[in-house]
Protein backbone atom coordinates (compact mmCIF):
# COMPACT_ATOMS: atom_id res chain seq x y z
CA UNK A 1 0.00 0.00 0.00
CA UNK A 2 2.70 2.53 0.98
CA UNK A 3 4.72 1.57 -2.12
CA UNK A 4 1.84 2.12 -3.82
CA UNK A 5 1.19 5.18 -2.55
CA UNK A 6 5.09 6.44 -3.18
CA UNK A 7 4.75 4.85 -6.52
CA UNK A 8 2.27 6.95 -7.61
CA UNK A 9 3.78 10.12 -6.06
CA UNK A 10 6.51 9.90 -8.28
CA UNK A 11 4.36 9.12 -11.00
CA UNK A 12 2.82 12.46 -10.28
CA UNK A 13 6.03 14.31 -9.82
CA UNK A 14 7.48 12.83 -12.55
CA UNK A 15 4.55 13.91 -15.12
CA UNK A 16 4.67 18.06 -13.59
CA UNK A 17 8.40 17.76 -13.96
CA UNK A 18 8.67 16.21 -16.99
CA UNK A 19 8.56 18.79 -19.00
CA UNK A 20 11.56 20.68 -16.95
CA UNK A 21 13.68 17.25 -16.91
CA UNK A 22 13.30 16.25 -20.48
CA UNK A 23 16.54 16.39 -21.95
CA UNK A 24 16.48 18.46 -24.97
CA UNK A 25 15.01 21.03 -22.33
CA UNK A 26 17.92 20.41 -19.65
CA UNK A 27 20.58 21.22 -22.63
CA UNK A 28 18.74 24.17 -24.25
CA UNK A 29 17.70 26.02 -21.42
CA UNK A 30 20.18 24.93 -18.71
CA UNK A 31 23.44 23.61 -20.20
CA UNK A 32 24.04 25.82 -23.32
CA UNK A 33 23.59 28.83 -21.46
CA UNK A 34 25.48 27.97 -18.61
CA UNK A 35 28.38 26.59 -21.34
CA UNK A 36 28.43 30.09 -23.10
CA UNK A 37 28.63 31.72 -19.26
CA UNK A 38 31.52 29.92 -18.52
CA UNK A 39 32.98 30.77 -21.82
CA UNK A 40 32.93 34.25 -21.58
CA UNK A 41 34.14 33.75 -17.81
CA UNK A 42 36.93 31.64 -18.61
CA UNK A 43 38.15 34.13 -21.75
CA UNK A 44 37.84 37.04 -18.67
CA UNK A 45 40.10 35.06 -16.43
CA UNK A 46 42.52 34.69 -19.02
CA UNK A 47 42.87 37.97 -19.70
CA UNK A 48 42.86 38.65 -16.40
CA UNK A 49 45.84 36.53 -15.53
CA UNK A 50 47.80 36.83 -18.56
CA UNK A 51 47.55 40.02 -20.27
CA UNK A 52 46.87 42.45 -18.06
CA UNK A 53 47.80 42.91 -14.44
CA UNK A 54 44.90 45.74 -14.10
CA UNK A 55 42.15 43.51 -14.09
CA UNK A 56 40.47 41.27 -11.50
CA UNK A 57 40.37 37.84 -12.46
CA UNK A 58 36.79 36.78 -11.53
CA UNK A 59 36.81 35.41 -8.20
CA UNK A 60 38.86 38.42 -7.18
CA UNK A 61 36.08 40.35 -8.57
CA UNK A 62 33.51 39.05 -6.99
CA UNK A 63 34.92 39.11 -3.15
CA UNK A 64 36.11 42.87 -4.23
CA UNK A 65 32.04 43.51 -5.09
CA UNK A 66 31.02 41.06 -2.44
CA UNK A 67 29.95 44.49 -0.16
CA UNK A 68 27.99 46.33 -2.69
CA UNK A 69 26.18 42.59 -3.50
CA UNK A 70 24.81 42.65 -0.38
CA UNK A 71 24.32 45.84 0.91
CA UNK A 72 22.74 47.90 -2.33
CA UNK A 73 21.21 50.70 -0.49
CA UNK A 74 23.60 51.90 1.96
CA UNK A 75 24.05 55.54 2.49
CA UNK A 76 27.61 56.07 4.01
CA UNK A 77 27.63 59.51 3.09
CA UNK A 78 27.14 62.28 0.75
CA UNK A 79 28.42 61.49 -2.24
CA UNK A 80 29.16 57.35 -0.95
CA UNK A 81 25.65 55.48 -2.06
CA UNK A 82 25.14 51.83 -2.51
CA UNK A 83 25.05 50.68 -6.30
CA UNK A 84 20.72 50.89 -5.77
CA UNK A 85 20.67 54.02 -5.07
CA UNK A 86 22.83 55.00 -8.36
CA UNK A 87 20.68 52.60 -10.41
CA UNK A 88 17.27 54.40 -9.36
CA UNK A 89 18.98 57.47 -9.88
CA UNK A 90 19.58 56.84 -13.33
CA UNK A 91 16.68 54.89 -13.77
CA UNK A 92 14.52 58.30 -12.53
CA UNK A 93 16.56 60.47 -15.27
CA UNK A 94 15.96 57.68 -18.34
CA UNK A 95 12.08 57.47 -17.31
CA UNK A 96 11.97 60.89 -17.12
CA UNK A 97 13.41 61.91 -20.43
CA UNK A 98 11.78 58.51 -22.34
CA UNK A 99 8.72 59.73 -20.59
CA UNK A 100 8.30 63.20 -22.13
CA UNK A 101 10.11 61.94 -25.47
CA UNK A 102 7.21 59.34 -26.07
CA UNK A 103 4.50 61.87 -25.33
CA UNK A 104 6.37 64.10 -27.94
CA UNK A 105 7.27 61.19 -30.22
CA UNK A 106 3.80 59.31 -30.24
CA UNK A 107 1.46 62.52 -31.62
CA UNK A 108 4.55 63.54 -33.83
CA UNK A 109 4.53 60.08 -35.82
CA UNK A 110 0.73 60.16 -35.50
CA UNK A 111 0.75 63.04 -37.63
CA UNK A 112 3.33 61.95 -39.98
CA UNK A 113 1.62 58.64 -40.84
CA UNK A 114 -1.65 60.12 -41.45
CA UNK A 115 -0.43 63.37 -43.68
CA UNK A 116 1.54 63.37 -46.62
CA UNK A 117 2.11 66.84 -46.06
CA UNK A 118 3.26 66.45 -42.61
CA UNK A 119 5.79 63.73 -43.57
CA UNK A 120 7.28 65.79 -46.71
CA UNK A 121 8.17 68.54 -43.94
CA UNK A 122 8.87 66.49 -40.70
CA UNK A 123 10.73 63.34 -42.33
CA UNK A 124 13.78 65.31 -43.47
CA UNK A 125 14.23 66.52 -39.60
CA UNK A 126 13.95 62.99 -38.91
CA UNK A 127 16.15 61.52 -41.03
CA UNK A 128 19.38 63.75 -40.48
CA UNK A 129 19.05 63.87 -36.44
CA UNK A 130 18.66 60.56 -35.75
CA UNK A 131 21.83 59.08 -36.99
CA UNK A 132 23.41 61.65 -34.64
CA UNK A 133 24.99 60.39 -31.53
CA UNK A 134 21.96 61.77 -28.59
CA UNK A 135 25.33 62.35 -26.41
CA UNK A 136 26.10 65.29 -29.59
CA UNK A 137 23.17 67.36 -27.89
CA UNK A 138 24.51 67.09 -24.50
CA UNK A 139 26.46 70.52 -25.09
CA UNK A 140 23.68 72.64 -26.39
CA UNK A 141 21.77 70.87 -23.53
CA UNK A 142 23.99 72.29 -21.08
CA UNK A 143 24.03 75.66 -22.98
CA UNK A 144 20.50 76.24 -22.41
CA UNK A 145 20.18 74.49 -18.86
CA UNK A 146 23.16 75.14 -17.32
CA UNK A 147 22.70 72.41 -15.10
CA UNK A 148 23.76 68.92 -15.29
CA UNK A 149 20.51 66.60 -14.43
CA UNK A 150 18.27 68.49 -16.90
CA UNK A 151 20.74 68.30 -19.57
CA UNK A 152 21.09 64.51 -18.90
CA UNK A 153 16.95 64.05 -19.20
CA UNK A 154 17.05 66.40 -22.41
CA UNK A 155 19.64 64.36 -24.18
CA UNK A 156 17.10 60.91 -23.11
CA UNK A 157 14.47 62.78 -24.59
CA UNK A 158 15.77 62.85 -27.96
CA UNK A 159 17.02 59.64 -27.72
CA UNK A 160 13.71 58.39 -27.32
CA UNK A 161 12.13 60.59 -30.02
CA UNK A 162 13.52 59.22 -33.41
CA UNK A 163 12.16 55.19 -32.91
CA UNK A 164 9.17 56.19 -31.29
CA UNK A 165 8.36 58.72 -34.10
CA UNK A 166 9.40 56.61 -36.97
CA UNK A 167 7.38 53.53 -35.82
CA UNK A 168 4.41 55.32 -35.09
CA UNK A 169 4.64 56.54 -38.37
CA UNK A 170 4.75 53.39 -40.07
CA UNK A 171 2.26 52.03 -37.76
CA UNK A 172 -0.19 54.47 -38.60
CA UNK A 173 0.11 54.75 -42.29
CA UNK A 174 0.15 50.94 -42.41
CA UNK A 175 -2.96 50.14 -40.99
CA UNK A 176 -4.95 47.50 -43.07
CA UNK A 177 -7.39 49.21 -45.17
CA UNK A 178 -9.72 46.58 -44.01
CA UNK A 179 -9.92 47.94 -40.73
CA UNK A 180 -10.23 51.57 -42.66
CA UNK A 181 -13.31 50.20 -44.60
CA UNK A 182 -14.98 48.88 -41.76
CA UNK A 183 -14.88 52.43 -40.11
CA UNK A 184 -16.36 54.24 -43.39
CA UNK A 185 -18.98 51.56 -44.16
CA UNK A 186 -19.66 52.00 -40.45
CA UNK A 187 -19.79 55.71 -41.25
CA UNK A 188 -16.97 56.79 -38.34
CA UNK A 189 -16.53 60.31 -37.84
CA UNK A 190 -12.60 60.90 -38.25
CA UNK A 191 -11.50 61.45 -34.85
CA UNK A 192 -13.44 58.27 -33.67
CA UNK A 193 -11.84 56.51 -36.30
CA UNK A 194 -8.57 57.84 -35.13
CA UNK A 195 -9.02 56.38 -31.50
CA UNK A 196 -11.72 53.42 -32.14
CA UNK A 197 -9.80 51.89 -35.63
CA UNK A 198 -6.44 53.78 -36.04
CA UNK A 199 -4.97 53.85 -32.30
CA UNK A 200 -5.15 50.34 -31.56
CA UNK A 201 -4.20 49.39 -34.74
CA UNK A 202 -0.82 50.52 -34.46
CA UNK A 203 -0.18 50.43 -31.54
CA UNK A 204 2.13 47.09 -31.47
CA UNK A 205 4.29 49.31 -34.10
CA UNK A 206 4.52 52.19 -31.46
CA UNK A 207 5.59 49.62 -28.87
CA UNK A 208 7.61 48.72 -31.40
CA UNK A 209 9.13 51.98 -30.90
CA UNK A 210 9.13 52.63 -27.54
CA UNK A 211 11.05 49.71 -26.84
CA UNK A 212 13.89 50.33 -29.22
CA UNK A 213 13.40 53.66 -27.70
CA UNK A 214 14.37 52.80 -24.44
CA UNK A 215 16.77 50.39 -25.07
CA UNK A 216 19.06 53.43 -26.66
CA UNK A 217 18.07 55.53 -23.80
CA UNK A 218 19.59 53.12 -21.62
CA UNK A 219 22.52 52.94 -23.60
CA UNK A 220 23.02 56.25 -23.57
CA UNK A 221 22.45 57.43 -20.31
CA UNK A 222 25.61 55.87 -19.19
CA UNK A 223 27.47 57.60 -21.56
CA UNK A 224 26.09 61.42 -20.11
CA UNK A 225 26.42 60.44 -16.82
CA UNK A 226 30.30 59.94 -17.32
CA UNK A 227 30.21 63.02 -18.93
CA UNK A 228 27.98 65.10 -16.57
CA UNK A 229 28.66 63.33 -13.46
CA UNK A 230 26.71 62.81 -10.38
CA UNK A 231 25.14 60.31 -8.92
CA UNK A 232 24.16 57.08 -11.38
CA UNK A 233 25.08 54.33 -12.87
CA UNK A 234 26.91 55.47 -15.61
CA UNK A 235 29.89 57.96 -13.34
CA UNK A 236 29.93 55.12 -10.90
CA UNK A 237 31.50 53.55 -13.77
CA UNK A 238 34.01 56.26 -15.26
CA UNK A 239 34.51 57.24 -11.03
CA UNK A 240 35.71 53.73 -10.21
CA UNK A 241 37.66 53.47 -13.27
CA UNK A 242 39.76 56.94 -11.89
CA UNK A 243 39.88 54.98 -8.88
CA UNK A 244 41.22 52.06 -10.83
CA UNK A 245 38.40 49.67 -8.79
CA UNK A 246 38.00 47.39 -12.22
CA UNK A 247 35.82 45.14 -10.03
CA UNK A 248 32.90 47.23 -9.81
CA UNK A 249 33.45 48.05 -13.13
CA UNK A 250 32.07 44.79 -13.61
CA UNK A 251 29.68 44.89 -11.34
CA UNK A 252 28.35 47.87 -13.17
CA UNK A 253 28.12 46.16 -16.24
CA UNK A 254 26.34 43.26 -15.21
CA UNK A 255 23.94 45.17 -13.44
CA UNK A 256 23.66 47.65 -16.17
CA UNK A 257 22.97 44.92 -18.48
CA UNK A 258 20.14 43.09 -16.10
CA UNK A 259 18.59 46.64 -15.80
CA UNK A 260 18.26 47.11 -19.55
CA UNK A 261 16.88 43.16 -19.87
CA UNK A 262 14.03 43.96 -17.26
CA UNK A 263 13.13 47.01 -18.95
CA UNK A 264 12.43 45.62 -22.03
CA UNK A 265 11.07 42.31 -20.26
CA UNK A 266 8.33 45.19 -18.03
CA UNK A 267 7.75 46.84 -21.38
CA UNK A 268 6.70 43.64 -23.56
CA UNK A 269 4.41 43.00 -20.29
CA UNK A 270 2.70 46.49 -20.87
CA UNK A 271 1.95 45.58 -24.41
CA UNK A 272 1.01 42.10 -23.93
CA UNK A 273 -1.94 43.37 -21.40
CA UNK A 274 -2.45 46.80 -23.89
CA UNK A 275 -2.91 44.96 -27.39
CA UNK A 276 -4.16 41.88 -26.54
CA UNK A 277 -2.22 40.06 -29.03
CA UNK A 278 1.21 38.10 -28.64
CA UNK A 279 4.67 40.22 -28.71
CA UNK A 280 6.67 39.01 -31.39
CA UNK A 281 10.15 38.96 -29.52
CA UNK A 282 13.14 40.96 -31.23
CA UNK B 1 -28.10 56.91 -36.58
CA UNK B 2 -31.64 55.72 -39.03
CA UNK B 3 -31.63 57.92 -41.81
CA UNK B 4 -34.67 58.71 -44.12
CA UNK B 5 -35.02 56.33 -46.59
CA UNK B 6 -36.44 58.41 -49.56
CA UNK B 7 -37.56 62.34 -49.96
CA UNK B 8 -40.91 60.57 -50.16
CA UNK B 9 -41.78 57.70 -47.80
CA UNK B 10 -45.49 56.42 -48.59
CA UNK B 11 -44.23 56.27 -52.12
CA UNK B 12 -41.49 54.41 -51.94
CA UNK B 13 -43.24 52.14 -49.46
CA UNK B 14 -46.20 51.52 -52.10
CA UNK B 15 -43.32 50.40 -54.41
CA UNK B 16 -41.22 47.51 -52.23
CA UNK B 17 -43.63 45.15 -51.60
CA UNK B 18 -44.91 44.81 -55.23
CA UNK B 19 -41.47 45.51 -57.40
CA UNK B 20 -37.99 44.86 -57.92
CA UNK B 21 -37.09 48.74 -57.66
CA UNK B 22 -35.21 48.42 -53.97
CA UNK B 23 -31.89 48.71 -55.27
CA UNK B 24 -31.21 49.83 -59.20
CA UNK B 25 -27.80 49.61 -60.88
CA UNK B 26 -27.89 51.40 -64.27
CA UNK B 27 -25.31 52.13 -67.13
CA UNK B 28 -22.98 51.33 -64.38
CA UNK B 29 -19.53 52.26 -65.80
CA UNK B 30 -15.75 51.33 -63.65
CA UNK B 31 -12.73 52.86 -65.41
CA UNK B 32 -9.39 53.10 -63.84
CA UNK B 33 -6.38 55.31 -65.46
CA UNK B 34 -3.15 53.60 -65.18
CA UNK B 35 -0.03 55.60 -64.44
CA UNK B 36 1.21 55.57 -67.93
CA UNK B 37 -2.65 57.08 -68.98
CA UNK B 38 -3.58 54.14 -70.09
CA UNK B 39 -7.76 53.89 -68.95
CA UNK B 40 -9.02 50.47 -68.31
CA UNK B 41 -12.36 49.80 -68.45
CA UNK B 42 -13.33 47.17 -65.74
CA UNK B 43 -17.15 47.12 -65.62
CA UNK B 44 -19.21 47.97 -68.64
CA UNK B 45 -22.32 49.29 -68.97
CA UNK B 46 -24.17 47.25 -65.87
CA UNK B 47 -27.99 47.18 -65.22
CA UNK B 48 -29.68 45.40 -62.81
CA UNK B 49 -32.68 45.48 -59.99
CA UNK B 50 -32.83 43.80 -57.00
CA UNK B 51 -35.53 42.96 -55.12
CA UNK B 52 -35.85 44.09 -51.16
CA UNK B 53 -35.89 40.34 -50.16
CA UNK B 54 -34.12 38.84 -52.64
CA UNK B 55 -30.83 37.09 -52.53
CA UNK B 56 -28.68 37.31 -55.45
CA UNK B 57 -25.24 35.66 -56.46
CA UNK B 58 -22.39 37.81 -58.55
CA UNK B 59 -20.16 35.06 -60.24
CA UNK B 60 -17.32 34.97 -62.84
CA UNK B 61 -13.76 34.61 -63.18
CA UNK B 62 -11.21 35.94 -60.93
CA UNK B 63 -10.40 39.56 -62.32
CA UNK B 64 -14.18 40.07 -64.09
CA UNK B 65 -14.80 42.77 -61.30
CA UNK B 66 -17.38 41.05 -59.18
CA UNK B 67 -15.75 42.48 -56.15
CA UNK B 68 -15.80 46.63 -58.01
CA UNK B 69 -19.44 46.19 -58.70
CA UNK B 70 -19.84 45.06 -54.60
CA UNK B 71 -17.50 47.37 -53.53
CA UNK B 72 -19.44 50.39 -55.73
CA UNK B 73 -22.75 49.32 -54.44
CA UNK B 74 -20.98 49.32 -50.82
CA UNK B 75 -19.56 52.92 -51.39
CA UNK B 76 -16.29 52.18 -50.66
CA UNK B 77 -15.48 53.10 -54.44
CA UNK B 78 -16.91 55.58 -57.02
CA UNK B 79 -18.66 54.35 -60.53
CA UNK B 80 -16.76 56.28 -63.00
CA UNK B 81 -20.25 56.50 -65.09
CA UNK B 82 -23.78 55.67 -64.40
CA UNK B 83 -25.96 55.54 -61.05
CA UNK B 84 -26.41 52.69 -57.88
CA UNK B 85 -29.78 53.92 -56.30
CA UNK B 86 -30.84 52.05 -52.95
CA UNK B 87 -34.75 52.62 -52.59
CA UNK B 88 -34.33 55.74 -55.02
CA UNK B 89 -31.75 57.32 -53.10
CA UNK B 90 -28.05 57.76 -55.28
CA UNK B 91 -25.36 55.88 -53.25
CA UNK B 92 -22.48 58.43 -52.88
CA UNK B 93 -20.76 57.34 -50.07
CA UNK B 94 -20.57 54.30 -47.48
CA UNK B 95 -23.03 53.51 -44.99
CA UNK B 96 -24.30 51.49 -42.83
CA UNK B 97 -27.28 50.20 -44.90
CA UNK B 98 -25.08 48.55 -46.86
CA UNK B 99 -23.05 46.51 -44.76
CA UNK B 100 -20.18 44.43 -45.70
CA UNK B 101 -19.04 40.90 -45.04
CA UNK B 102 -15.69 40.64 -46.33
CA UNK B 103 -13.75 37.90 -47.43
CA UNK B 104 -11.23 38.02 -44.72
CA UNK B 105 -13.70 38.54 -41.86
CA UNK B 106 -12.03 42.40 -41.31
CA UNK B 107 -12.32 41.35 -37.71
CA UNK B 108 -10.22 44.13 -35.19
CA UNK B 109 -8.09 41.61 -33.38
CA UNK B 110 -7.56 43.86 -30.76
CA UNK B 111 -11.21 43.56 -29.61
CA UNK B 112 -13.12 40.34 -27.87
CA UNK B 113 -15.69 39.15 -30.51
CA UNK B 114 -18.47 40.52 -28.30
CA UNK B 115 -17.03 43.99 -28.77
CA UNK B 116 -16.15 43.42 -32.55
CA UNK B 117 -20.35 43.06 -32.77
CA UNK B 118 -20.70 45.93 -30.23
CA UNK B 119 -18.77 48.39 -31.86
CA UNK B 120 -20.84 48.63 -35.15
CA UNK B 121 -23.58 48.54 -32.92
CA UNK B 122 -22.47 51.47 -30.97
CA UNK B 123 -21.73 53.39 -34.28
CA UNK B 124 -24.42 52.62 -36.25
CA UNK B 125 -27.18 52.65 -33.84
CA UNK B 126 -26.12 55.45 -31.90
CA UNK B 127 -29.67 56.38 -30.05
CA UNK B 128 -30.30 52.99 -28.88
CA UNK B 129 -30.25 52.77 -25.11
CA UNK B 130 -27.56 50.60 -23.78
CA UNK B 131 -29.27 47.93 -22.36
CA UNK B 132 -31.04 47.43 -25.97
CA UNK B 133 -28.15 47.19 -27.40
CA UNK B 134 -26.78 44.53 -25.63
CA UNK B 135 -29.43 43.05 -26.21
CA UNK B 136 -29.16 42.58 -30.02
CA UNK B 137 -25.25 41.90 -29.40
CA UNK B 138 -26.37 39.01 -27.55
CA UNK B 139 -29.02 37.83 -29.90
CA UNK B 140 -26.42 38.21 -32.97
CA UNK B 141 -23.75 36.42 -31.13
CA UNK B 142 -26.34 33.41 -30.60
CA UNK B 143 -28.06 33.78 -34.11
CA UNK B 144 -24.60 32.36 -35.15
CA UNK B 145 -24.07 30.56 -32.11
CA UNK B 146 -20.85 32.01 -30.85
CA UNK B 147 -22.42 32.53 -27.02
CA UNK B 148 -19.90 30.57 -26.38
CA UNK B 149 -16.86 32.25 -27.81
CA UNK B 150 -18.00 35.87 -26.93
CA UNK B 151 -14.97 37.11 -25.11
CA UNK B 152 -12.20 35.51 -27.36
CA UNK B 153 -10.37 37.71 -29.57
CA UNK B 154 -10.43 36.81 -33.17
CA UNK B 155 -6.78 35.32 -33.06
CA UNK B 156 -8.19 32.42 -31.24
CA UNK B 157 -10.97 31.66 -33.58
CA UNK B 158 -11.00 29.34 -36.24
CA UNK B 159 -12.21 30.95 -39.94
CA UNK B 160 -15.30 29.93 -39.66
CA UNK B 161 -15.60 31.54 -36.34
CA UNK B 162 -13.91 34.25 -37.52
CA UNK B 163 -16.47 34.98 -40.55
CA UNK B 164 -19.41 33.81 -38.35
CA UNK B 165 -18.42 37.08 -36.10
CA UNK B 166 -18.77 38.91 -39.42
CA UNK B 167 -22.14 37.78 -40.16
CA UNK B 168 -23.17 38.70 -36.86
CA UNK B 169 -22.16 42.29 -36.87
CA UNK B 170 -22.68 42.86 -40.42
CA UNK B 171 -26.75 41.54 -39.31
CA UNK B 172 -26.74 43.30 -35.64
CA UNK B 173 -26.64 47.07 -37.56
CA UNK B 174 -29.77 46.03 -39.35
CA UNK B 175 -28.32 46.71 -42.69
CA UNK B 176 -31.01 47.25 -45.67
CA UNK B 177 -28.31 45.23 -47.96
CA UNK B 178 -25.92 42.89 -47.14
CA UNK B 179 -23.00 42.48 -49.02
CA UNK B 180 -20.88 39.91 -48.71
CA UNK B 181 -17.80 39.26 -50.94
CA UNK B 182 -16.78 35.50 -51.39
CA UNK B 183 -17.65 34.92 -47.41
CA UNK B 184 -17.06 31.54 -47.57
CA UNK B 185 -14.18 31.77 -50.04
CA UNK B 186 -11.23 31.56 -47.34
CA UNK B 187 -13.28 28.64 -45.53
CA UNK B 188 -12.20 24.69 -45.96
CA UNK B 189 -14.72 22.88 -47.66
CA UNK B 190 -16.71 21.41 -44.76
CA UNK B 191 -17.14 24.61 -42.68
CA UNK B 192 -17.81 26.44 -45.85
CA UNK B 193 -21.37 24.05 -46.13
CA UNK B 194 -21.89 23.96 -42.59
CA UNK B 195 -22.16 28.52 -42.29
CA UNK B 196 -24.04 28.47 -45.89
CA UNK B 197 -27.05 26.55 -44.26
CA UNK B 198 -26.70 28.84 -41.10
CA UNK B 199 -26.69 32.07 -43.34
CA UNK B 200 -29.64 30.48 -45.66
CA UNK B 201 -31.18 29.83 -42.08
CA UNK B 202 -30.78 33.08 -41.23
CA UNK B 203 -31.88 34.69 -44.32
CA UNK B 204 -34.92 32.15 -44.68
CA UNK B 205 -36.47 33.27 -41.22
CA UNK B 206 -35.72 37.15 -41.65
CA UNK B 207 -35.61 38.06 -45.59
CA UNK B 208 -33.76 40.89 -46.44
CA UNK B 209 -31.92 42.22 -49.84
CA UNK B 210 -28.26 40.07 -50.39
CA UNK B 211 -25.76 40.80 -52.72
CA UNK B 212 -23.60 37.95 -52.56
CA UNK B 213 -19.98 37.83 -54.74
CA UNK B 214 -18.60 34.29 -55.61
CA UNK B 215 -17.10 31.87 -57.85
CA UNK B 216 -18.26 28.46 -56.59
CA UNK B 217 -21.70 27.67 -58.47
CA UNK B 218 -23.09 24.86 -55.94
CA UNK B 219 -22.51 27.47 -53.61
CA UNK B 220 -24.83 30.15 -55.97
CA UNK B 221 -27.36 28.00 -57.05
CA UNK B 222 -28.12 26.55 -53.45
CA UNK B 223 -28.13 29.83 -51.80
CA UNK B 224 -29.73 32.55 -53.76
CA UNK B 225 -32.81 33.49 -56.42
CA UNK B 226 -30.55 35.00 -59.21
CA UNK B 227 -27.18 34.28 -60.14
CA UNK B 228 -25.48 36.66 -62.74
CA UNK B 229 -23.21 35.84 -64.31
CA UNK B 230 -20.09 38.25 -65.76
CA UNK B 231 -18.05 38.00 -68.71
CA UNK B 232 -15.06 38.10 -68.60
CA UNK B 233 -12.94 41.89 -67.66
CA UNK B 234 -11.75 43.98 -69.03
CA UNK B 235 -14.81 45.72 -69.61
CA UNK B 236 -16.91 42.79 -67.98
CA UNK B 237 -20.59 43.05 -67.73
CA UNK B 238 -23.64 40.94 -67.30
CA UNK B 239 -23.30 37.97 -69.89
CA UNK B 240 -26.60 36.24 -68.63
CA UNK B 241 -28.84 35.95 -65.16
CA UNK B 242 -30.22 32.99 -64.04
CA UNK B 243 -33.31 32.70 -62.14
CA UNK B 244 -32.76 29.87 -59.51
CA UNK B 245 -36.35 28.68 -58.88
CA UNK B 246 -36.30 26.29 -55.87
CA UNK B 247 -38.24 27.80 -52.92
CA UNK B 248 -37.31 28.21 -49.97
CA UNK B 249 -36.46 26.68 -47.61
CA UNK B 250 -34.00 24.77 -48.85
CA UNK B 251 -32.62 21.73 -48.43
CA UNK B 252 -29.22 20.96 -50.19
CA UNK B 253 -29.90 17.33 -50.66
CA UNK B 254 -33.11 17.59 -52.05
CA UNK B 255 -31.75 20.10 -54.64
CA UNK B 256 -28.94 18.40 -55.50
CA UNK B 257 -31.27 15.33 -55.84
CA UNK B 258 -33.63 17.36 -58.32
CA UNK B 259 -33.17 16.98 -62.57
CA UNK B 260 -33.44 21.00 -62.85
CA UNK B 261 -29.93 21.39 -60.29
CA UNK B 262 -28.16 19.58 -63.25
CA UNK B 263 -28.72 21.59 -65.81
CA UNK B 264 -28.73 24.71 -64.06
CA UNK B 265 -25.02 23.84 -62.80
CA UNK B 266 -24.65 22.62 -66.22
CA UNK B 267 -25.58 26.04 -67.65
CA UNK B 268 -23.80 27.97 -65.41
CA UNK B 269 -20.47 26.20 -65.93
CA UNK B 270 -20.66 26.43 -69.17
CA UNK B 271 -20.92 29.71 -69.28
CA UNK B 272 -18.38 30.33 -67.04
CA UNK B 273 -16.28 27.49 -69.41
CA UNK B 274 -17.32 29.71 -72.44
CA UNK B 275 -15.72 32.98 -71.09
CA UNK B 276 -12.76 31.60 -69.73
CA UNK B 277 -11.63 29.75 -73.52
CA UNK B 278 -12.62 33.30 -74.92
CA UNK B 279 -9.82 34.55 -73.20
CA UNK B 280 -7.33 31.87 -73.65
Amino acid sequence: MLLYAIQTAVVAAHTTWQKYLRPAFLRDAILLPLLGFAFLIALWWVVATFVTTLLPTPAEAFIDNLDYILNPFYRRGPGDLGIGWLLLASLRRVFTGFLLGSLVAVPIGFWIGASKKAMMAINPIVQILRPVSPVAWLPIALAVFNLANPSAIFVIFITSLWPTVINTALGVSSVSSDYLDIARVLEMPRWRQIYKIILPASLPYIFTGLRISLGIAWLVIVAVEMLTGGIGIGFFVWDEWNRLSLSSVFLAVLVIGLTGLVLDILLVQIQRIITHRPVQQS
Amino acid sequence: MIKPLTHFPSDSDKHLGASSDFLIIEDLTKTYRSADGNKSVVLDNINLKIGEDEYISVIGHSGCGKSTLLKIVSGLEKASSGSVRLQGKEIRKPGADRMMVFQHYSLLPWLTVRCNIRLAVDEVLEHVPPVEKSRIVEEHLAMVNLTAAADKYPDQLSGGMKQRVGIARALAIRPKVLLMDEPFGALDALTRGKLQRQVLDIWESHRQSVIMVTHDVDEALYMSDRIIMMTNGPAATIGEILEVPFPHPRNPQEIRESHEYYEYRNHALNFLDRHFNREE
